[in-house]
């Protein structure tokens, strides 16, 4: 007998590696782990405008590369003008190129957002130090008292700016303060007394984000670095840190929008918020990264359902596995009922019942007549399965007379399996007697009404086609209970004779 | 409480399904042997060979065509079974017991038509009662004319006896009664009455038909608790050198005493059902250990016989 440890080994392996690539599948790729589940995505329109001069134009305009935000479509509508997209790691940006632009001039961009709740800036590289903000001579004083009484009270750079801002909106202000407010705007004001200190911050444009809101402009927001992280900062209205409809459309320090050739250039936002399929979702986003991805979502949509009906095989064939391991129901063909169960899902469970009961109830009658001609067995199963064809299609004419369009799923049901089952119900009918056809019958249904149950479940379709790790478990349970030797729960009572007379 | 722990059955040493294909059939059974015992033609020609008796052959249909010459075949016979050589748990047997001016007779008196005969050759050669549907042959054998000793134990029937050889030793037996419930057929799933026999005199132990005790076969009515097994040395010793034969590690042995011939071998299954613990009231899994606790294996059929004779009786429990 050799070790059994290999296998209890590659058993666990199995179901690692299905547990682990399903909740990464889940994680990384967003593929929400229920159902039916929603997610919000932004759509946002952007439109520059500016005058044309009569010479020349391009437009230089930063694209949106926020973390906490995913692209899920984007496409820029720009009639007459050329237009490259150019995509540095941190720095996008469209060029709209054209030779002569007269009159005023409209080009827009569009991208949908999903937001990936990822609202943190991180960085790598330590920024360098800013160079001191030189103040003008009548502010100098003022704004080098406040700072100075600030960082004394301050302990890292993070309470340096809270504080700061604090006090740029204290409604008490001291006469300092008061005169730089007057020469600065908030948030000017905030950059230029982080950078006197050598804090690092900078000046970034966000979008917030609202829905059916029309002609928006970007609003200026402070980063300040600390410890790896850009900290945002919202000067005016007092707020630190960020929530999931603020999109920050441009923040390593680059302009918003450079027109050349141009004037009066505007950039307005208008935004609609619009709720979509998770699973879409994630799936179209997955679509976008060209990185080669083992999925079934790759293949064209016929594969894909009919992937959809192969993947619930496993899940029924578990089912018979578990109910004759471990309970010990018996079934006539092994895994017939596994098919008939493919066939309920199409025929729905109630329809599915009587549509077999009446085929195989009509076939047992034709086959005990087909029996008296002492035909070959071959010629006997294909006499019977060509008479289920004729049966099938008897039913689906007179329930479609009668208006019962369930009645018209019958056809789902395979006819080879139904022929061989009848053929076998009716040579045990002559063998053992009606009894030990409805016990066998009524078996097969019972475990083909289970793993209908477990097949058609929702939630079960969902793991299956999108989790295809699940199959690595399913694999792992089927392999471990083809290990089970303990007792069948119908023995505990096939046995029970045996207790207690020792 | 209808439902027995499942500890309980442990500590009864009580065999299960999963445990038998597992632990027995699939550990000790090699499987290049199997045709040897799912064959009934190869098991035949193996028993002879080693000179095991078996009930006489009359003839082989292996062709549609040839199904026309059973009437010539079974002549100057007075009954005859018709069995499929691959067949298993006791499908498409037919039993014969009286033939008079060309017409059959089943055991219990119902006619059997030629082309009754025909169409259920025809089955078996398309395979329809072998494993997987493989095509097969039917066996034409001598009818069993059964020890008197059995009278009114078996109705319509050939009692057979099942002996479970493991690695060679005879580990627990049982008589197989037919009833009116299982059409004279020796299956305990289709209502046969089990009688557990005892090891070592093949005295009767205790008896259960469906699974369920009983004191007197349901149909004659006799008492099945003082049946002593007649012969009962020569068929340990036939069990115990199917394992030379058939070199399977768990083997059932069927066998049946015949008036002039005395037993025979009937078939080997290698595959023996569960029931035979219900009828002799106790579990195999015992028995099976203590035989693989064993080291040595180089003991012959009558040591082994003596062996399991003197390890494997048990106390009458009526």
């Amino acid at each position: 007998m050799h070790s059994r440890k290999p296998f209890y080994i590659f058993v666990a392996l199995l179901f690692i590696i299905g547990i682990s690539t399903s909740i990464y599948r889940g994680i990384e790729h967003n593929v929400p782990f229920l159902p039916g589940e929603q997610v919000q995505s932004w759509a946002v329109d952007a439109k520059i405008s500016f005058n044309g001069t009569n010479q020349p134009a391009e437009v230089n305009f930063s694209l949106p590369n926020d973390p906490a935000f995913d692209i899920l479509v984007e496409n820029a509508s720009s009639p007459g003008y050329g237009l490259t997209i150019s995509a540095e790691a941190k720095n996008r940006r469209a060029v709209w190129s054209i030779r002569e632009a007269s009159g005023s001039q409209a080009l827009y961009y569009r991208v949908t957002l999903v937001p990936t709740g990822k609202l943190n800036i991180e960085t790598d590289e330590v920024p360098v130090a800013p160079e001191a903000y030189l103040w003008p001579a009548t502010e100098k004083s003022a704004a080098e008292q406040i700072t100075e009484e600030v960082w004394v009270r301050s302990a890292t750079n993070l309470s340096f700016a809270q504080q700061l801002m604090n006090l740029i909106n204290d409604n008490d202000q001291s006469q300092n303060m008061a005169l730089l407010l007057s020469a600065n705007t908030p948030t000017n004001l905030f950059v230029h007394m982080l950078h006197s200190k050598g804090v690092p911050a900078r000046i970034v444009n966000g979008l917030q984000l609202e829905d059916q809101r029309r002609r928006q402009q970007l609003t200026s927001y402070v980063q300040v670095y600390n410890d790896g992280e850009w900290e945002l900062f919202d000067v005016p209205n007092n707020k630190k840190g960020r929530d999931n409809t603020l999109v920050l459309w441009e923040y390593t320090g680059n302009s918003v929008l450079d027109v050349m050739g141009g004037t009066n250039s505007l950039v307005n936002f208008s935004m609609l918020q619009d709720t979509r399929s998770a699973l879409a979702t994630s799936i179209d986003m997955m679509m976008n990264d060209d990185a080669w991805d083992f999925s079934l979502y790759q293949l064209p949509l016929e594969e894909q359902s009919t992937f959809k009906g192969i993947l619930l095989i496993p899940i029924g064939v578990l089912v018979v596995v578990f109910l004759r391991v471990i309970v010990g129901i018996k079934t006539s063909g092994t895994f017939m009922p596994v098919l008939i169960a493919l066939a309920f899902i199409q025929t729905t469970l109630l329809t599915g019942l009587i549509g077999f009961l009446l085929i195989v109830a009509f076939g047992l009658m034709i086959r005990s007549y087909l029996s008296t001609l002492n035909l070959l067995l071959i010629s006997r199963i294909s006499a019977v399965i060509i008479v289920v064809i004729f049966i099938i299609g008897l039913f689906t004419l007179i329930s479609f007379k009668l208006g019962l369009s369930e009645g018209l799923t019958i056809t789902f049901f395979p006819m080879i399996i139904l022929a061989w089952t009848i053929e076998r119900m009716s040579i045990l009918w002559e063998e053992e007697g009606p009894k030990k056809v409805f016990v066998s019958g009524g078996g097969s249904l019972f475990v083909a009404t289970l793993a209908y149950l477990a097949m058609d479940n929702q939630l079960v379709q969902h793991w299956v086609f999108n989790f295809l790790g699940v199959h690595l478990v399913i694999l792992a349970l089927v392999l471990v209970m083809g290990q089970y030797t303990g007792y069948r729960l119908t023995e505990l009572k096939r046995f029970k004779p045996l207790v207690g007379e020792q | 409480m209808k439902y027995a722990w499942p500890w309980e059955l442990s500590r009864s040493g009580v065999l299960n399904m999963n445990r038998r294909n597992i632990s027995y059939i699939g550990r000790y059974n090699q499987r290049k042997f199997y045709k040897r015992v799912d064959d009934k033609l190869i098991t035949k020609q193996l028993a002879l060979a080693n000179g095991i008796a078996v009930p006489d052959l009359i003839g082989v249909v292996h062709q549609q065509h040839k199904i026309q010459e059973i009437p010539t075949m079974v002549l100057d016979r007075t009954g005859f079974v018709i069995k499929p050589a691959k067949g298993s748990g006791g499908k498409g047997i037919m039993v014969i017991t009286r033939v008079s001016n060309g017409c059959y007779y089943k055991p219990n008196g119902h006619e059997v038509t030629h082309s009754e005969i025909y169409r259920h050759v025809s089955n078996i050669l398309s395979g329809l009662f072998s494993l997987g549907g493989k095509p097969d042959v039917a066996i034409v054998e001598g009818l069993i004319e059964f020890d008197p000793v059995f009278e009114g134990l078996s109705y319509e029937g050939v009692p057979d006896i099942r002996l479970i050889v493991f690695k060679g030793f005879p580990v627990m037996g049982m008589l197989r009664l037919s009833t009116a419930a299982s059409d004279g057929k020796a299956n305990l799933h289709q209502g046969a009455v089990g009688v557990g026999l005892d090891i070592a005199t093949g005295n009767s132990l205790h008896a259960v038909q469906f699974d369920l005790p009983v004191d007197k076969h349901p149909d004659t009515h006799f008492p099945l608790s003082n049946i002593v097994v007649p012969h009962w040395e020569t068929l340990l010793h036939t069990a115990s050198s199917a394992y030379e034969m058939c070199e399977l590690g768990y083997l059932g042995t069927d066998m049946v005493l015949d008036k002039n011939k005395g037993p025979l071998l009937l078939e080997l299954n290698a595959r023996p059902g569960l029931t035979i613990q219900i009828a002799n009231g106790r579990g195999i899994l015992p028995r099976l250990k203590h035989v693989e606790a064993m080291k040595s294996s180089t003991m012959s059929v009558e040591e082994r016989v003596a062996y399991a004779k003197k390890h494997f009786c048990s106390n009458p429990i009526f």
